[in-house]
């Protein structure tokens, strides 16, 4: 187990900047995971920390040791690959003890630690099997019992869950869970799936076009997005993202919002700073769970704009019903008790938090801070 | 209905056709080793007074031994038998180092690319265009400088040489379709260049180095040029000495010795593709389509 540090590091392939400047700490036994599209950068920068690729500038710190010019066998990771990488000649007994036995671990220890790794995976049954002859799933454990056996100061995970199916994903992203809270050890994963992000991490860094966006723990990224890319691409159904233009009505900011036929009604906005002012176009984001279903007894609440509007697509998920409608010609969807669902074509009232909009430059994409 | 009937009936048109077609080339291949077997096995009198395709009356190995082990080549008596042994000694160290030297090859240029590894790989591409001819008399003076000038080694050095361009080629386009993750598994595993190389890259290589091997064996078997160039006397290989022992003037020609000894050059090549054979469109369509 041991933290690391990225300082200020950059890579570029020939005149390509791939990474620009990241900046990530984390502790020891902390789960780290990088977010972000594809080719943000974030597979880069896992293999510049596993040693597969130089760093350009910058500082990776294990530890205490800077590890710029260790090679990969002698950084003490193990690796998880998207594809697994298991070695297709040799059995699953084989594929973990490989790494074993080129570090010189006695035979002894090598047969415990396969053992111990095959009980904790419940891959006992399948130890003299090759991998062609395995499933998907199993594949994906044999893939991190390799990693594990090893024993490393950080393990290292690349998209390991992406070419599993829907059911099996969600069953292995806890047992991953499961196994960080069991081993400790710090664990750096890299996905694009937000969903994995969120409920694996102690930390995200999200990541896009070589920079990263916002570095915080899961519950920062959701409830204070630093940008609109971070709010947008973290929460599923994303964040609506509704173009307002800010006035003054009764001595109050206010954000207008106008529905498909024309009714009107307003947002406060909470404070009057130099960006937050009359006549200023910006962009008002709220999540779909902040508008729901009108409620008896909610008129009495302060926090609770209502908002007639007509439905275009009703799509029920089971725990949630999605509604779509439309406020100053933006398409937004929020988020209803079934039991509440109107259908396609009804109008519905809908009870607005209006605590909850942030607010973003439209330009830059900025957050404004009240 | 109708439709269906008339479908089917041209359907079977276009199998008669099709295999009408293959039957007639299989004919027109196979027709030419008739006549060669036949003529083998026919002694000088049945070959004068029958016709080419006619069945021999009074079949006989004789020539097949003569060919074997007393026919006149050159100056010698000894039949092709010597220089037979003569092309496995060249064949089987050539294709070895030929292939173990590409795979090598192939390795690095798929795995562990440097700067200019594709322009390197081009240029090593070339040489599967130039004419051997252009290279004759720069390699005689190589081979003189070296020592190795008229020694089978030094046969085994030219095959080896230029055999690395069509072996690099081969493996470089087989290991490009084994994914990458696989070598940084291992590295990470700890394994350097050459262990990854042993345990990791030749497990999976059987199909291209059955493929490679029919390749290099059948080209430097079958080789008249560099053989008739950078050999003499007795360290020539089998071809030469079948070239030798057709022209070698004597008061009769004798075809069913000079059929006996081409079948008994060609031999080894079929043995190789029978044995082999399988493994060979397999391997050399690997590369080209994954899966």
């Amino acid at each position: 187990m041991a933290s690391l540090v990225i300082d200020n590091v950059t890579k570029a392939f020939g005149r390509v900047q791939v990474l620009k400047g990241i900046d990530i700490a984390v502790d020891a036994g902390e789960f780290l995971v990088l977010v972000g599209p594809s080719g943000c950068g974030k597979s880069t920068l896992l293999n510049l920390i596993a040693g597969l690729e130089s760093i350009t500038t910058g500082e990776i710190r294990m530890g205490d040791r800077v590890v710029n010019n260790i090679p990969p066998k002698d950084r003490d990771i193990a690796m998880v690959f998207q594809s697994y990488a298991l070695y297709p000649n040799m059995n699953v007994r084989r594929n973990l003890s490989f790494g074993l036995e080129t570090r010189k671990v006695p035979r002894a220890e090598i047969e415990n630690r396969i053992q111990r790794v095959a009980e904790i995976l419940q891959i006992e049954n399948l130890l003299e099997r090759k991998p062609s002859q395995l499933s998907g799933g199993q594949r994906q454990r044999v893939a991190m019992g390799r990693a594990i056996a090893r024993e490393p100061l950080i393990f290292l995970f690349d998209e390991p869950l992406s070419n599993l199916d829907a059911k099996l994903r969600v069953e292995m992203r806890t047992e991953i869970k499961k196994l960080h809270q069991r081993l400790g050890t710090t664990i750096v994963y890299v996905t694009h799936d937000q969903i994995e992000a969120m409920t694996l991490a102690d930390r995200i860094a999200i990541m896009k076009d070589g920079i990263v966006q916002q570095f915080d723990t899961p519950d920062g990224v959701y409830a204070n997005p630093a940008n609109l890319f971070v709010a947008g691409f973290i929460g599923s159904p994303a964040m609506n993202f509704i173009p307002v233009s800010l006035s003054r009505e009764n001595g109050h900011l206010v954000a207008p919002l106008v529905t498909a036929d024309g009714r009107r009604f307003t947002v406060p906005v909470p404070a009057d700073t130099g960006a937050l002012a009359p006549e200023r176009e910006i962009i008002m984001g709220i999540r779909p769970e902040n508008i729901t279903d009108f409620q008896e007894g909610m008129q009495s609440w302060a926090h609770i704009a209502a908002l007639e509007c007509g439905v275009n697509v009703v799509e029920p998920t089971g725990p949630d019903t999605l509604v779509y409608t439309e406020v100053n010609q933006t398409q937004i969807v929020c988020r209803l008790c079934p039991d509440a669902a109107p259908k396609a074509g009804d109008t519905i009232r809908l009870a607005f938090d209006t605590t909850k909009p942030l607010f973003f430059e439209p330009g830059t994409g900025n957050r404004i801070e009240g | 209905m109708p439709d269906a009937i008339r479908r089917s009936r041209s359907e079977t048109a276009g199998r008669i056709l099709i295999y009408g077609t293959l039957v007639l080339f299989a004919v027109y291949f196979l027709v030419p080793l008739f006549v060669m077997v036949i003529t083998s096995v026919k002694n000088m009198d049945e070959i004068r007074t029958g016709t080419l395709i006619a069945l021999p009356q009074q079949p006989t190995l004789e020539p097949w031994l003569k060919a074997w082990g007393y026919a006149t080549i050159g100056v010698t008596n000894e039949g092709i038998r010597g220089f037979f042994w003569n092309s496995i000694r060249m064949v089987i160290p050539a294709v070895l180092f030929s292939t173990l030297i590409g795979a090598v090859n192939g390795y690095v240029l798929s795995k562990w690319r440097f700067r200019g590894s594709d322009t390197f790989f081009a240029m090593l591409l070339l040489g599967c265009f130039i004419p051997f001819q252009v290279v004759l008399l720069p390699m005689a003076r190589t081979l003189g400088f070296l020592g190795l000038s008229e020694s089978i080694w030094g046969l085994v050095l030219v095959h080896t040489v230029y055999g690395l361009a069509f072996t690099t080629l081969f493996f470089r386009n087989y290991y490009v379709a084994v994914p990458s993750e696989l070598v940084n598994a291992a590295r990470i595993d700890g394994a350097g260049f050459f262990r990854i190389f042993w345990k990791i890259m030749l497990p999976v290589s059987t199909p291209i180095f059955m493929v490679t091997i029919i390749w290099q064996t059948t080209q430097i078997w079958n080789d008249f040029l560099f053989g008739v160039c950078f050999s003499t006397g007795e360290t020539q290989p089998v071809t030469v000495a079948l070239n030798n022992l057709v022209n070698t003037s004597s008061s009769v020609k004798e075809y069913n010795v000079d059929m006996a000894a081409a079948i008994i050059a060609a031999l080894p090549t079929l043995f190789v593709y029978f044995v082999a054979g399988k493994y060979f469109v397999r391997g050399l369509t690997a590369g080209a389509v994954k899966g």
